[in-house]
């Protein structure tokens, strides 16, 4: 049944994007209302499904590759739920619609959704550490989002060709903004992350320790550079994009290589 | 009864013809010599419009001879192209005017303004009846909504508005900027005003006469800045017009470069409308620079104007759903009498007629 769920949750971000690009096609680009409503649609079902799949595992569902791909595309979107509205930024649905869709799409065809071989005893440590970190990647998710945006709207003000989108798009200043404070989240709660790995009790893997300190160190040394203003704007937001791409690469890593013998 | 339109327009006439026809006649006029039920004049610079119920047939002729300005002078005379358009063509043509789809600027939205204006002058004299009352309620209803459902209003098209416009996609308020005027020319002026229009307090100008700086920043409300001193203005400046006769560039990467290095984080806005222009084009490549020209605002103002036209399918389509209910619930609505809902506050004459 929670699979069911999850499939629809998918086909209502999938109905986001669709829309999104038909009204793109026809130049006619509307995507507020309907955007909002499909993706708090979708969200509701993820709600459903990582609720359903909890209560299933009596745990947070956290426990193989599968389920932290979804509850990170549910990160995603809850960021777009508070930040959306907050920042006036109705637009970010229209993109944070496909890296949803292409989330939950991979975990829903993809075979990785196996049980735990052991049923673990629940640990509220582990599961803090493991939900806030997620949740982390999801404001990370949504910088990574913002600086496409400021890029796309860049980037039609230097070549001076704007397209329907240009209207659309919140201005540099406000994109940057967002950007800044979706990165101060996302690493103040994967500080909060990590620092709670340490009170697991477990002793920690050490591939995972060192794939955690370095993306905590990317997003340090972005928000370093940001903070003494080493980069222009537009290196800080295509930093966003690279840095979640990293930060994604190594999250598949950790959680593949979750078997590996742990630091001494 | 017969709903019409008969008028003339920038499509149809030159302004010469058009001036022929304009402001001599009011609704009243209309409805005194023809025996229309209702009538309403939509006059603007671009069009003489009539917009008429009869129960008999009124001819164009007879319209054409109540708007001319020539007394006893038979219209046929200058042969005006006034065109006519009955019941549903009618009722189109009218919710493209609102919707500002017959434009001479596409989507612009001054014509709203104009037949709200028309519409409340013919309804307080009192030749507004039920039918011309619903459907201009019904075409201002229609105007909002092609507005709000398209991009039919979007982008703006003349030079200054464009540079008002990319400096709110580039700032996003604008009461924080930092605005500074380099050569007190008209458009630098213009360009000036508009930005203080859209909440920008701090002006700086700048001129090779500092009288002339003087009075210009008296006039915008600003402070004028010593010629010699505008080029270290860029470290705190947002946003540079610039606007001087000056045979060679001013700004140029090299004297840009230092000053861009203190200000990494904050785009820099210039717009140069002189010509020859006081900007090297090569400072649009620099970091957080965006260089705007007179050629390139006059290309984004075209670019915003295609960008209206291709919404005009999507206008029309609204239109034609409007314009079909408006029909069908016109031709249900106008054999009972209107709700109370629906009845405009109509003078006696059209209560009149309306009860006849």
């Amino acid at each position: 049944v929670d699979r069911y769920l999850l499939i629809v949750s998918t086909v209502c971000f999938l109905a986001a994007v669709v829309h999104t690009v038909a009204e793109l096609r026809a130049g006619v680009f509307r995507p507020m209302r309907f955007n909002f409503f499909a993706v708090g649609l979708g969200f509701i079902f993820q709600t459903a499904f990582l609720s359903v799949r909890g209560h299933a595992l009596g745990r947070c569902p956290l426990t193989n590759l599968f389920e932290v791909f979804v509850f990170l595309a549910w990160s995603v979107a809850l960021m777009y739920m508070l930040v959306g509205p907050l920042y006036r930024l109705s637009l970010m649905g229209a993109f944070t619609a496909p890296l949803v869709v292409l989330l939950q799409g991979f975990a829903l065809v993809a075979p990785i959704d196996m049980s735990h071989p052991v049923k673990v005893p629940a640990n509220p440590w582990v599961e803090f550490h493991a939900s806030i970190s997620t949740v982390a990647y999801g404001a990370f998710a949504l910088a990574c989002i913002a600086g496409v945006m400021y890029l796309i709207q860049e980037r039609q003000l230097k070549t001076h060709q704007l397209h329907s989108i240009f209207y659309h798009l919140p201005s540099l200043t406000d994109l940057y903004a967002t950007i800044t404070r979706l990165l101060w989240w996302g690493f103040a709660l994967y500080t909060l992350g990590i620092a709670s790995g340490f009170f697991t009790g477990h002793p920690l893997p050490r591939v995972q320790v060192v794939a955690a300190i370095g993306v905590w160190l990317l997003y340090a040394t972005i928000l370093q550079s940001r903070h003494l203003r080493w980069l222009a704007p537009r290196w800080v937001a295509a930093l966003c994009i690279i840095g979640f791409s990293v930060a994604l690469a190594l999250l598949w890593g950790i959680t593949f290589t979750a078997g590996m013998p742990p630091l001494p | 009864m017969n709903l019409f339109c008969i008028g003339l327009s920038h499509r149809t006439a030159d302004v010469a013809t058009r001036e022929q026809f304009a402001g001599s006649a009011t609704a009243e006029s209309i409805l005194r010599q023809t025996g229309c039920a209702e009538a309403l004049l939509l006059t603007t610079c671009n069009r003489v419009e009539v917009y008429a119920v009869s129960q008999p047939r009124v001819s164009t002729d007879e319209i054409a001879r109540c708007l001319t300005r020539r007394i006893n002078s038979d219209p046929h005379d200058y042969a005006p192209p006034f065109y006519r358009y009955e019941a549903n063509k009618c009722v189109q043509h009218l919710f493209r005017v609102a919707s500002g789809l017959d434009s001479m600027v596409v989507g612009e939205s001054e014509i709203l303004g104009q037949a709200k204006k028309a519409y409340e002058s013919a309804r307080t004299s009192g030749a507004v009846g039920p039918y011309l009352h619903r459907l201009f309620q019904r075409a201002f209803r229609v105007a909002k909504h092609v507005r709000t459902h398209t991009d039919i209003a979007r982008g703006a098209v003349s030079v200054g508005s464009v540079a008002v416009d990319l400096a709110q996609r580039i700032f996003g308020k604008l009461s924080d900027c930092k605005v500074l005027v380099l050569g007190a020319g008209e458009t630098s002026e213009r360009t000036a005003r508009a930005l203080i229009s859209r909440g920008v307090s701090d002006l700086r100008v700048s001129n090779r006469s500092i009288d002339r700086a003087c009075e210009l920043a008296q006039a915008v409300g600003g402070r004028s800045i010593p010629f010699d001193d505008w080029a270290a203005q860029c470290r705190e400046i947002d946003i540079l017009i610039t606007s001087t006769a000056s045979e060679t560039s001013l700004l140029t990467t090299d004297k840009l470069a230092p000053m861009l290095r203190e200000r990494l984080d904050r785009p820099l806005f210039i717009i140069d409308i002189a010509v020859p222009r006081d900007v090297d084009p090569r400072v649009n490549e620099m970091e957080g620079v965006y260089l705007y020209d007179i050629d390139s605002l006059r290309s984004v103002a075209e670019q915003s104007l295609a960008l209206r036209r291709q919404q005009i399918a999507a206008a029309e389509a609204i239109i034609a759903e409007h314009v079909a209910d408006f029909f069908d619930s016109i031709s249900q609505g106008l054999n009972r009498p209107p709700q109370t809902t629906e009845r405009p506050s109509l003078g006696e004459n059209s209560l009149r007629a309306w009860e006849l």
